[in-house]
């Protein structure tokens, strides 16, 4: 376990802008976290099946059946930029 | 009996003068409504409502149904069709759902109204209420103290006898440690107990939707409407649900409680635990049994739940990206520019805190040394309770360790607020149920009193037993009837 967040590189991959502070900050808060959770290093966990859930239920299906849902206004109801019924987005090819 | 007393009743209290037509639904509305507008200034626990549209639905209320005409407060990070769903957070600002929760069809189903968007700690990420984009909220038995969190809003209206009953989310204890700071009744169902569909989600392995009421009753009735198999939630069990109500009242003799000693570690204060203690030989004299016994992995599961937690919620909150709703940032130069920045102005300082160690424990390197190994601990933590639930029927505990703090007084230190879960997060991480209910007061400065909780665990769908014993010993005492001395209105 490492006790160094490299903030910069984390924030890059969470596509998040931090402030030169707030990276500082972090640094040093999760620093403090991480050193507590050191604590699992001393658990033994040879064998044991990791958890994902508390209650295992798996492979859950639905009919396949079309049923009503959102209309495209619905589903544009909230959207920042919209026209001709479609979402705006930034442009991603130059 | 006046128009003014009506918000300070129960909801069964309540249900039994619609039914005999002492009062309407209409009248009980505008008795809240006036309430609210003389108490929520000083408790910031509402965040907006909309009284024109909760009156229409009490106009056409049919009171035969269990909860005919009562309306429920909503924490703001549960969709109701047309209203407001901001999380307290300012990227979604403005937001409407155009769709309701499943637990909100079936309040609505059994005649509530949802009447109110409560305040929280921005996505459920705090143990205080101070992490809102929006505003503060104050605890009605002292306003210069927090009211816990992340469900802050809702625990501080029902306290303040401005809300009849709440919905709130608990992913780590954020229905119960804001129920013991508030001196009322608050359920974590089992996982997979009520349908997550609808509700935002933080870390979706462990939230819960659950109810925030004056009583044990109370939060039978709001049980029998929220819990059941939905096929819109794949983590939902379709398992029958029983009628709550109809399990209150039993003899609890021989019923077996666990004291586990992990629960009862230095650290604790002094009144909570004179006051747990208390509890635990008042349990014993209705007639349960007390069996110590021991959690031994009980001491890892902040570590834990603060990794599985921040990991999931980095996941879940990747869809907020200023594309399909939400805020979206100008003049930007890159796709990853409206990415980051968009998410840098939405979002708050403990949100991105979380975003942050999520990423990290997930991140090529360490995703083996954190995230793995979380999940392998807690297996191990599911396993003790599984082990304890085989010699007891409950487990008891404080349900914090700790009296509602001062605001502001671990704002700085995210790790020491972090620790103010420690009783309540194993039940998360495990799948079980548990509920906090009044248990007693601590003596403050200035004559004021603060609650304490009492904290009731019971095994997955084991529902129905922790409501019973809760409801056991709450009716062998007077804890519940207390009520802050904000005086609502002045005559």
């Amino acid at each position: 376990m490492a006790s160094k967040v490299d903030v910069a590189h984390i924030a890059q991959l969470a596509r998040l802008q931090l402030t030169a502070a707030e990276a500082d900050l972090f640094e040093k808060q999760l620093g403090a976290v991480l050193k507590y959770v050191e604590k699992l290093t001393e658990v033994n966990v040879e064998g044991v099946e990791p958890a994902a859930h508390a209650v295992p239920i798996f492979n859950v299906f639905r009919e396949d059946k079309p049923f009503n849902w959102f209309s495209a206004a619905q589903a544009l109801s909230n959207a920042p930029q919209q026209a001709n019924n479609l979402f705006i987005v930034t442009k991603v090819v130059e | 009996m006046t128009q003014r007393d009506l918000p300070a009743l129960s909801i069964v209290e309540l249900q039994g003068l619609f039914r005999r037509r002492e009062v309407s639904p209409v009248e009980a509305l505008q008795a809240l409504e006036d309430q609210i507008n003389a108490s929520n200034g000083r408790i910031g626990a509402y965040l907006v409502r909309d009284v024109a549209v909760a009156a229409a639905e009490a106009e056409k209320a049919d009171v035969s149904l269990p909860l005919g005409g009562i309306p429920i407060a909503i924490k703001d990070l549960i969709n109701v069709k047309g209203q407001q769903c901001s999380c307290a957070s300012k990227i979604l600002r403005g937001y409407r759902a155009p769709y309701s929760a499943t637990a909100i069809e079936r309040l609505r189903a059994q005649g509530a109204i949802p009447f109110g968007r409560m305040n929280m700690d921005e996505f459920a990420m705090g143990s205080s209420t101070e992490n809102s984009g929006v505003q503060i909220t104050r605890n009605p038995w002292d306003l210069s103290r927090v009211p816990g969190g992340s469900s802050g809003g809702s625990a501080a209206a029902v306290a303040a006898d401005i809300a009849l009953g709440a919905l709130g989310t608990d992913t780590g204890g954020s229905i119960r440690q804001p129920a013991a700071f508030c001196g009322i009744v608050g359920f974590k169902p089992s996982y997979g107990r009520v349908s997550r569909f609808g509700l935002v989600a933080f870390a979706s392995s462990l939230d819960q939707i659950g109810p925030l009421t004056k009583t044990v009753h109370d939060c039978a009735l709001l049980m029998n409407a929220i819990a059941g198999h939905d096929s819109h939630d794949s983590t939902s069990l379709d398992v029958p649900v029983p009628d709550y109500t109809k399990h209150l009242g039993g003899d609890v003799k021989g019923v077996r409680i666990g004291l586990a000693k992990e629960y009862l570690i230095e650290g604790i204060d002094p009144t909570v635990r004179h006051a747990v203690l208390a509890a635990v030989k008042q349990l014993e004299s209705l007639g349960a049994e007390i069996i110590e016994l021991s959690l031994p992995h009980t001491e890892y599961a902040i570590s834990v739940y603060y990794i599985l937690a921040t990991a999931e919620a980095s996941a879940n909150l990747a869809r907020f990206d200023g594309v399909r709703y939400g805020q979206r940032t100008e003049n930007v130069t890159s796709l990853f520019d409206h990415y980051a920045r968009t998410r840098a102005e939405g979002f708050g300082p403990e949100v991105k805190r979380r975003i942050i160690l999520g990423t990290y424990v997930l991140s090529s390197g360490y995703y083996e040394a954190y995230y793995l190994r979380a999940q392998k601990v807690r297996e191990l933590i599911r396993r003790d309770f599984a082990e304890a639930f085989k010699q007891v029927d409950a487990l008891v505990s404080p349900t914090s360790p700790g009296l509602a703090f001062k605001l502001g007084e671990k704002a700085t230190d995210p790790l020491q607020m972090y620790l103010a879960d420690i009783f309540t997060n194993a039940a998360n991480l495990a799948g079980i149920c548990g509920i906090s209910i009044p248990c007693g007061f601590a003596e403050i400065e200035g004559g004021k009193k603060l609650p304490i909780g009492l904290q009731l665990l019971g095994k997955s769908l084991g529902e129905a037993r922790i409501l019973q014993l809760a409801h056991a010993y709450e009716q062998s005492t007077d804890w519940h009837k207390m009520r802050p001395a904000l005086s609502p209105i002045t005559a």
